[in-house]
């Protein structure tokens, strides 16, 4: 093992920002997708739509950056991940076909026809969400490796706790749309995204506490991650910080602050992360493969870190100017599909 | 279920399924990017109603395209990892980065301008929207390139060492994105792009000057088609014909399987035009040949010796059936486009350019040519490279998931069913799109989307346009 700040180090928090970046803003507009079913007036189904359209393509492409950087700075962990959730991997991609084409499909159909997409934009978006929750529980209970090779079964990944964590990914998205609509919509809609927000944000409390206590019985490693002297100074503040986002959170939402809720749900999101990274590091695969043991030649590393270095900053420019463009409440009457 | 079958067959059958599919969209795109491109801009510039009318159009047509590539893309990014896993562990510090790359000049920059470009018109400007469309046009391009290029180094490896546990790393990034294959595969392919995409939009506007041949706006796209199908048409010809001569140097193996040499010519080897090659056998049956045109054509003399696949371990042969009647597929219709080009020439010449119902109907006929080209130049340039992942290095055999074959079946099923509901709905959709002429004050994907105005009328699109100036 090598000092702190080595390249493998930078590599592991780029994927890992990536990997957030990705969470976050695909993360709500998966969301919508779960809160569909519950709005199904046309009008509101527009504006759901229409609050993400612009935006969606830019937020999944995050996604592939988690793939293939990956595959490009730590192909070890790629090639022993992949297998290891090859079911639910499958079944996210599925998931995000039939949401992704949804989004221009439904406005090129009929009636009848565009329910059956807004069916598949609803289905794919949960099948989505519950695979990528499913396979973050895989991955935290660890998986078997033999000789850089994936050595477990075909649903080694299914147990009672990569179930927990797949719900609980399920509420904390449908948490993050319900914000989203607080902030982008007007009226009625919003009212009911306030609603459905309160509802959710205990759903995630109780997601977020179930996994808390859970986790700590997968591996020892992990309690004593968690509770030992002197660790626990450094990851007590983790609990607090997420009982002070709460607090603030429900103060939003009774006093319909609009635009707080979406960004106080996205920092509840950012400290389960935290607490996330705490139980895995250094780990890339737990319990068996470390970043280190699992990175890519320093000079594939040091290549791809110039690029980063320029064009993440870059990225991130113009996709929040393209955020801006569309920025505001979407108003109803400007779709007359 | 599946327990007899054989897992890399099938991860194979389900990476060449989901690829044939992926690939006809990009191909679609690159070319339909920059179309929109010089569409905007000949509107910026002249100002004619026809231009907008015809980039608002085809931007719909665009729209579902695009989100088709995304999401078939998406699988593609995962799937070397799913059923590919030694091979992504043996090769990722060298594709990874490659393919990283692409991500981050290319993927973002499509993604992050596309909803400008798509919605934006009204709230941006004209001229930030023209950025907008060359941001996704570049984009599209810069995506082929390194895309090309991690392909290309599959099929001739350079600037590569190998460390202790096995992986490829890179000795010299220079020539490993460089390598010898790729800039040949790079120009082969985007003409191919510009070409299919010509097609498609030719037939398009023949379709409609069959019914009508006084409409401006099938007119104007019909035109600019078919200039560039007599353009590109004999460049790309050359083109392939160069990228055969580097595959000769580089991968003599695939060449002999296009050629259906499995003998050795010592002087001179015959044109093998049509046959049916016994792979078992090793000969091709029933064939027509021309003597000695091969050894022109490939060694510009008469007289050159070919080695053949007598000269090659039986274990390294590519399955010649597959490449050989792929081949002979690509360059029929190659030059089917250059007589469309030829003859949209002549009647251009004679005046009769929006008259002539053979060249109409003949264009219509040509417009899924690009797209089934395309398709064949890829089967017989990746099965070509068989029995190889990477060529000469590493073995398809060896670069497999350990999967068992039931699990990569079901997934394989899985992506049938899913890919066939999605792209008959979204081929449904494009044809329909395509149905219906442009017509005057054409609204762009924006009439549904949030603008302040209701869509780009022509009136709000002049006004836009008086503005920024």
């Amino acid at each position: 093992m090598t000092g702190i700040f080595d390249i493998a180090t930078i590599w592991a928090f780029i994927i890992a920002f990536a990997v957030f970046v990705y969470v976050v803003m695909d993360g709500f507009d998966l969301g919508l997708g779960i809160l569909f079913p519950l709005f199904p007036n046309k009008r509101d189904r527009d504006v759901i739509m229409n609050s993400v359209a612009p935006v969606w393509d830019g937020n999944e492409t995050w996604l592939v950056l988690g793939g293939g950087g990956l595959m490009a700075a730590f192909p070890l962990a790629y090639a022993v991940l992949m297998p290891a959730l090859y079911t639910p991997m499958i079944a996210m991609l599925i998931g995000l076909i039939f949401r992704g084409v949804a989004f221009e499909f439904r406005w090129r159909t009929t009636q009848s026809e565009r329910n059956r997409w807004d069916i598949a934009f609803a289905g794919g978006s949960l099948l989505a969400t519950l695979a990528q929750g499913i396979a973050l529980g895989a991955i935290l209970q660890g998986v078997h490796v033999e000789a850089r090779h994936y050595a477990g079964g075909w649903w080694d990944w299914l147990t009672p706790f990569s179930i927990l964590t797949g719900l609980a990914l399920v509420v904390g998205y449908a948490l993050l749309g319900a914000t989203w609509l607080v902030l982008k919509t007007e009226g009625e809609l919003r009212d009911k995204a306030y609603h459905l927000s309160g509802w959710l944000l205990f759903a995630m409390l109780g997601a977020i506490s179930a996994v808390s206590i859970a986790t700590p019985f997968l591996h020892i490693q992990y309690a004593q991650r968690w509770f030992t002297w002197p660790n626990i100074i450094f990851t007590a503040p983790v609990p607090i910080a997420v009982a002070s986002v709460t607090v603030l959170l429900l103060r939003s939402l009774a006093n319909k602050q609009d635009q707080q809720p979406f960004f106080l749900s996205l920092a509840l999101f950012a400290l389960s992360y935290a607490g996330l990274g705490i139980s895995m590091w250094p780990y890339i695969v737990p319990q068996s493969i470390t970043i280190w043991q699992a990175a890519s030649p320093r000079n594939s590393q040091l290549f791809m870190l110039f690029g980063v270095a320029v064009l993440i900053p870059l990225i991130l420019g113009y996709t929040a100017w393209a955020y801006w463009v569309f920025r505001g409440k979407v108003r109803p009457e400007s779709g007359y599909h | 279920m599946f327990e007899g079958w054989d897992a890399v067959a099938l991860a194979r059958a389900q990476f060449a399924f989901t690829m044939s599919f992926h690939i006809v969209f990009p191909a679609f795109s690159i070319g339909l990017a920059s179309y929109l491109a010089v569409l905007e801009a000949l509107w910026l510039w002249t100002g004619r109603e026809v231009f907008i009318n015809l980039f608002n159009y085809w931007l719909k047509i665009f729209a579902v395209a695009f989100g088709m590539g995304v999401v078939s893309g998406i699988v593609m990014s995962y799937q070397f990892g799913t059923n590919w896993a030694a091979y992504a562990d043996k090769t990722g510090p060298v594709i990874g980065p490659l393919m990283a790359y692409e991500v981050l000049t290319a993927f973002f920059l499509e993604a992050g301008f596309l909803g400008v470009m798509l919605f934006g018109l009204q709230r941006v400007g004209p001229r930030l929207h023209f950025i907008a469309t060359l941001m996704v046009a570049t984009g599209t391009l810069i995506s082929a390139f390194w895309i090309l290029s991690a392909n290309s180094w599959m099929q001739t490896p350079s600037g590569y060492a190998v460390n202790a546990d096995g992986q490829f790393v890179a000795a010299d990034w220079l020539k490993v994105i460089f390598n010898p294959s790729f800039p040949y595969r790079l120009v082969h392919m985007v003409l191919a792009a510009y070409l299919t995409t010509a097609l498609v939009v030719g037939a398009v506007g023949a379709f409609h000057l069959l019914r009508d041949s006084h409409l401006p706006g099938p007119r104007v796209m019909f035109s600019m088609a078919m200039w560039m199908a007599t353009l590109v048409a004999p460049i790309q010809i050359l083109a392939g014909d160069q990228h055969g001569l580097n595959t000769l140097e580089h991968q003599p193996a695939k060449v002999m399987a296009m050629e259906g040499h499995y003998q050795s010519h010592p002087d001179g080897a015959p044109l093998v035009l049509f046959g049916l090659p016994d792979q078992s056998a090793g000969k091709v049956d029933y064939s027509i040949e021309v003597p000695k045109l091969s050894s022109l054509i490939l060694k510009h003399s008469l007289d050159a010796p070919l080695a053949g696949l007598d000269t090659v371990p039986r274990e390294n042969w590519p399955p010649v059936p597959i490449t050989f009647w792929s081949f002979r597929i690509m360059v029929g219709l190659g030059f089917l486009i250059l007589g469309l080009g030829l003859f949209s020439l002549w009647t251009r010449w004679r005046g009769r350019l929006y008259q002539s119902r053979v060249l109409h109907s003949f264009a219509l006929a040509m417009g899924p040519a690009g797209f089934i080209a395309v398709l064949a130049g890829w089967i017989t340039t990746e099965t070509g490279r068989q029995p190889f992942t990477v060529y000469g290095l590493l073995r398809t055999t060896e670069s497999a998931s350990p999967l068992s074959a039931p699990a990569v079946a079901s997934s394989l099923l899985a992506f049938i069913i899913v890919y066939f509901i999605v792209y008959a709905a979204g081929l449904t959709y494009l044809f329909r799109l395509m149905a219906l002429p442009p017509h005057p004050g054409e609204e762009g994907p924006s009439g549904d989307m949030p603008v302040h105005a209701a869509g780009i009328t022509p009136a709000a699109g002049a006004a836009a346009l008086r503005a920024a100036r």
